[in-house]
């Protein structure tokens, strides 16, 4: 029991320097994901049929292949043979990202979807260019409204991101798996990364329905 | 008083919908400071022609001409620059609901005509002076009632300063007590010389402003007159007589 927690002790800051690197490959997927999830349901709703086909693949491709063969098909496969020599940190926002951003396409898509239709007509009818009505006047809307799901989807990636350490990515779960099968204390080394995701979802959730109210639109449902 | 060149007309415009004629060959004119009232029974394309008018749907055929030139549509941006020139109010006033009041009216403003967010919202309290809203200019759409909602709408639109205005059925959605703010509005347009053409069932409402009633029906214009001539006790145009089973309508509730 004392060794245990003189391991955790011992062990915390090189979990916490982890933790960094999970907190980083989370933001820089969810981000990623945003961009692709916004383009991606902007073409899904308004885009000709060529996009839609498209983006469908992209989103069924990255729906309905697991992570982990994505990570290893993308990171071992593709990127070396395309000769691109990202590191495992990069590598691994890329294929979050691309992951989330399947996932928060279809939630915008619905978003988009359930705004009245007369908020896209009334910005034409003004004279608003169709770049300019969803910019300003669906865009903004959409994304308050998706922001439940979205926090939804920040906590899958945040847990997501533990599967990083199979390409070596050294976050928490890489740290704490190399420490446990140094020192044989699985329990408490992963009782504590278990803690450190825990903590880091608790996290980004509060920050997230702190966003969520701030922005909320006073008598407006969403 | 009424000049020698429309300021907005149409001719022989047709829209169908998958096959189904919708509208059958429309003509219309709009003289400087007319208004006029399209009736008819549901269906019968009013809304589909308010449209067509400002290319929320693109008309098969047909011409539109604006101050005398005629509209030629031949890319996107053609469409954009001619929306800027009519303005539009719709039944369910489509407010964007994530602005409050002023910023609806600003925002075509900042975004269109690229004016600077403070004089876009000095010009916005102008026009909410002007619908007698100044005072609700910080709050949302979904704090305001059906009538002042519209009245932002109207508001909304005429900060573009279009030329002319379609209405489609401005006062449909209200309650009977807030319709009589938004005719209000809509009497002191008329008062300033205010282009517009206005669907409606409510007609009772607004016949006195009207110069012409256009009745329309399967997406024609069946009948045309000013309301002495259509409305007057007895005549038996068609008019009179889908006007006397709304008055009945109106009157059983
Ligand atoms: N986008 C569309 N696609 C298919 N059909 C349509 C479309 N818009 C309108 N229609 C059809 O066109 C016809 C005319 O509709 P429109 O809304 O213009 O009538 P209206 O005279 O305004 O009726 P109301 O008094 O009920 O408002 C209707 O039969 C309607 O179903
Ligand atoms: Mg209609």
């Amino acid at each position: 029991m004392l060794e245990s927690l003189s391991v955790i002790k011992a062990s915390l800051p090189y979990l916490l320097q982890g933790s960094l690197l999970t907190v980083g490959i989370v933001i820089g997927a969810m981000l990623f994901g945003l961009l692709l999830g916004l383009a991606g349901a902007v073409g899904l709703v308004y885009g000709n049929r060529l996009v839609q086909v498209v983006l469908d693949f992209y989103v069924w491709f990255f729906r309905g292949v697991p992570i982990l063969v994505l990570l290893f098909l993308f990171y071992f496969g593709l990127f070396n043979y395309l000769g691109l020599n990202f590191t495992a940190f990069v590598s691994v926002i890329i294929i979050l990202g691309m992951v989330t951003g399947a996932y928060q396409a279809n939630i915008f898509r619905g978003a988009i979807l359930s705004l009245p239709r007369g908020q896209f007509k009334a910005a034409s009818a003004l004279g608003m260019s169709d770049i300019q009505a969803i910019v300003t006047i669906i865009l903004p809307q959409v994304l308050r409204i998706s922001i439940p799901a979205w926090t939804n989807e920040f906590s899958i990636v945040l847990k997501d991101s533990a599967l990083a350490f199979v390409i070596g990515a050294p976050e928490i779960m890489g740290r704490a798996q190399f420490i446990a099968s140094r020192t044989y204390q699985h329990l408490a080394i992963y009782m504590t990364a278990g803690i450190l995701y825990f903590f880091l979802t608790w996290i980004g959730v509060s920050a997230l329905a702190r966003l969520e109210k701030k922005i909320r639109i006073p008598g407006y449902s969403c | 008083m009424p000049q020698d060149v429309p300021v907005l007309s149409v001719k022989n415009i047709t829209k169908s919908f998958s096959g189904v004629p919708i509208l059958k060959g429309v003509s219309l004119e709009l003289r400087e400071g007319e208004i006029k009232i399209l009736i008819g029974p549901s269906g019968g394309g009013k809304s589909t022609l308010l449209q067509c008018m400002n290319y929320l749907v693109a008309p098969d055929q047909g011409q539109i001409w604006l101050d005398g030139e005629e509209i030629c549509i031949t890319k996107k941006r053609d469409v954009y620059a001619y929306r800027r020139r009519v303005g539009m109010i719709f039944q369910d006033f489509n407010l964007f609901d994530h602005l409050t009041a002023i910023d609806n009216v600003a925002i075509a403003l900042r975004k269109i005509k690229k004016i600077s967010k403070k004089e876009a919202l000095i010009r916005a309290l102008k026009e909410l002076e002007m619908v007698g809203l100044a005072d609700k200019g910080h709050l949302y759409p979904a704090e305001l009632s059906g009538g002042q909602k519209q009245r932002v709408a109207i508001a909304r639109a005429l900060a573009m300063d279009p030329e002319v205005l379609l209405l489609d059925e401005p006062t449909s959605a209200l309650d009977p007590e807030l319709i009589g703010e938004v005719i209000a509005v809509i009497r002191a347009l008329a008062n300033k010389g205010m282009t517009m053409i206005l669907a409606t069932h409510q007609i009772g409402l607004i016949r006195n402003l009207a110069h012409e009633i256009l009745f329309m029906e399967q997406g024609l214009i069946v009948e045309r007159g000013t309301p002495g001539e259509l409305l007057s006790r007895g005549n038996p145009s068609r008019t009179q007589g889908f006007c006397d089973r709304l008055n009945e309508l109106y009157d059983e509730n």
